[in-house]
């Protein structure tokens, strides 16, 4: 006799429970806090902050906490909450070109005002697993230079003073909001950087990485990258002056691109430019290769058909959490469409047998 | 009640917003309307497009139903039940006429609804049109020349193939004579019922968009004058309340491969048993509970 199953919601209930003896492991072993997660797994925080769309460490380190390490678990957990929070206002725009850089490099020169600062980097390491850390060893401290308080102006913008790189235009209005409105194509850049700033950090990879490899291709030089704070400024109303509520961490990378021109039109360089929150080159590198490959309207190019050139394949696709989402959904039950499509088989099937037979009958 | 957020989770202006774009669905009938859907505290592809709807039409005295695959029991369906019963405190209720509100992915209950009643629908992917055509810009534009050849023409090459239309669940239906609406992947079984007493909203989260039927609206699935549509369904009777009626989940009982046939409406299955139905696997109720 069939009984028809029941208990869901016991299920989940001792799943959930079960997660969390899971997600805690091994008590013999000390619980990790989330200040450690903040303070020693810092890039993974970042990453949650840039595609949570929520600047707030503290927050990003308890998501990686409670979901066990998975980063777009981590990233949906920030999303959601994001969602319910009130909007208070607008900052007015970071002036990047103020920030208090921990690096700052440039591909194009070899030098610059203000000076390439290496920073805190993997560039030069070897990797090799380093075997002090596994047993705790002490690490030596860094030396300290006095930091020369130099200015560090945009490396493209010296190009644009000479007219050798395409200017842009600048704008006051209040650029569309991904987070409030439906995305509707065709998108306006402004909507296409805020869509890769919190696009999947391999998927914007892969497109950027495309480009290089002739879908698409852009021919890019780093013109500068440059991580550090940057202060963010409040309009307050009341007040009538803006004032600086907090500092953010944000990567920043311009790429200066292949030139375009005709016989009439002196050449340029071109651009393209990703920001990201956090430390993450690789993904603001990867943003500019694609901002640019995504431009070719604008610049009057013939697109090529390339997946990083067209807005929709990107724009639909670099979000993780819409993506992993709908991948995953299809465990979800499907006993009913599954049922239709068993029926349809077997009708067709029937139908197919029954000519046959009737073939080789009249044979 | 978790009164940590506001009353069914979303805040007054994201329901505000919702339900304008349920409005201007309800004023044209099958069209997909653009709207801000908002990250839920689930995944898309879970049903995030029905919680929003359903959040924006709950009012505190609302009963709700939520059903998956038909049925009430089903993990999401107890997860999203519980979600408005923590966000909202709702009183809800597995019975289908007693529901107001009925939230449902891949089904549409077998009781005939009645004029007062809202039956939400999860969406996965609003666009009929989409397989078709995968590019957005392309199918919206479609849509507002009325341009259905393609799905014409691919229902054609389905007879030409197959003997059939291929198609046995999310069957496309034109709306009133205008616009060409997918109906959400409820088995073709169910179209003829969206013909309906109650108001259908249609909530696609991922892809943003809602779109609507008035009760008492024009449905018709898309068919040839010499291929009608057929709905299709079980040749057998449920093997627990002998209903001819309804739509059948098949169930594999042993390792021999033994099939049974039961209702995929557990609500509808157990009203049947209640008033003395037994198929030819059940029981009489109460001897089940026990």
């Amino acid at each position: 006799m069939y009984v028809a199953v029941k208990g869901g919601e016991k299920a989940i209930d001792n799943a959930h429970a079960w997660l969390g003896e899971i997600r805690r492991g091994d008590t013999d072993i000390a619980a990790l806090s989330v200040a450690q997660i903040r303070s020693q797994l810092s890039l993974a925080v970042d990453r949650v902050m840039a595609e949570g769309s929520l600047f707030d460490a503290d927050l990003a380190a308890l998501a990686i906490k409670q979901s066990r390490g998975d980063l777009i678990e981590a990233i949906f957990l920030i999303r959601a909450y994001r969602t319910t929070l009130p909007r208070f206002g607008a900052s007015a725009p970071i002036k990047t070109e103020n920030m208090a850089c921990m690096r700052r490099i440039s591909a194009t020169f070899k030098d610059v005002p203000g000076g390439q600062v290496l920073g805190p980097t993997f560039d030069y390491t070897h990797r090799l697993l380093d075997f002090k850390l596994a047993a705790d060893g002490v690490i030596d401290e860094a030396r300290k230079a006095a930091t020369p308080d130099e200015a560090k102006p945009h490396i493209t913008e010296f190009l644009n003073q000479e007219g050798l790189i395409q200017h842009e235009p600048t704008s006051d209005t209040t650029p569309p909001d991904l987070t409030r409105e439906p995305l509707e194509l065709p998108a306006s850049r402004a909507l296409r950087l805020q869509a890769l700033a919190r696009g999947d950090e391999g998927f914007v990879l892969g497109m950027g990485y495309s480009t290089q490899r002739g879908y698409g291709r852009n021919h890019a030089f780093v013109g500068e990258l440059r991580i550090g704070d940057v202060a963010v400024e409040l309009d307050i109303p009341e007040l009538g002056f803006s004032v600086e509520i907090a500092d953010i961490e944000v990567s920043e990378c311009e790429t200066v691109n292949q030139f375009s021109g005709s016989k009439t039109e002196p050449p340029q360089f071109t651009r393209g430019y990703g920001l990201v929150f956090g430390q993450s080159e690789r993904k603001a590198i990867s943003m500019a290769l694609l901002d640019r490959a995504l431009r070719w309207k604008e610049l009057g190019e013939d697109s090529s058909g390339s997946p990083a050139q067209d807005e929709e394949f990107v724009l639909y696709h670099c979000d993780n959490i819409q993506a992993t989402g709908f991948v995953e959904h299809i465990k979800l039950p499907h006993y009913v469409d599954f049922q239709a499509e068993l029926e349809l088989v077997r009708t067709l099937r029937r139908e197919a047998t029954e000519a046959k037979v009737a073939k080789e009958a009249a044979l | 009640m978790n009164t940590e957020y506001n009353f069914a989770y979303l805040d007054e202006q994201t329901k505000r917003m919702i339900r304008r774009a349920l409005l201007k669905g309800v004023a044209i009938p099958g069209y997909q309307v653009p709207f801000a859907s908002r990250e839920m505290p689930m995944p898309y592809g879970w049903g995030t497009g029905g919680v929003q709807v359903t959040a924006a039409c709950l009012v505190p005295d609302d009963i709700l139903k939520v059903i998956d695959q038909g049925a009430d029991d089903t993990t999401n369906a107890v997860s999203i039940r519980k979600f408005f019963e923590k966000t909202g405190g709702v009183k809800v209720t597995e019975e289908t006429a007693k529901a107001t509100v009925i939230q449902t992915r891949h089904r549409i209950p077998e009781a005939a609804l009645t004029e007062g009643q809202i039956l939400v629908y999860q969406v996965p992917i609003p666009e009929p049109l989409r397989f078709l055509e995968p590019s957005e810009v392309e199918t919206r534009k479609m849509h507002a020349l009325e341009e259905y050849g393609l799905m014409h023409v691919k229902l054609y090459e389905d007879i030409a193939r197959h003997g059939h239309i291929a198609t046995s669940y999310a069957y496309p239906v034109k709306i009133e004579g205008r616009y060409v609406m997918d109906p959400s992947p409820i088995p073709k079984f169910d179209n003829p019922k969206m013909e309906m007493a109650a108001l259908q909203l249609f909530g696609a989260g991922r892809e943003q968009r809602i779109y609507a039927l008035p009760p008492y609206t024009q449905v018709v699935s898309l068919d040839f004058e010499d291929y009608p549509f057929e709905k299709g369904g079980a040749q057998q009777a449920c093997g627990l309340c002998a209903a001819e009626d309804a739509y059948l989940d098949e169930v594999i009982m042993d390792d021999a491969g033994t099939r049974m046939f039961v209702c995929s409406d557990t609500d509808y299955c157990r009203v049947r048993r209640e008033a003395g139905h037994i198929g030819e696997m059940g029981v009489p109720l109460a001897e089940d509970a026990a």
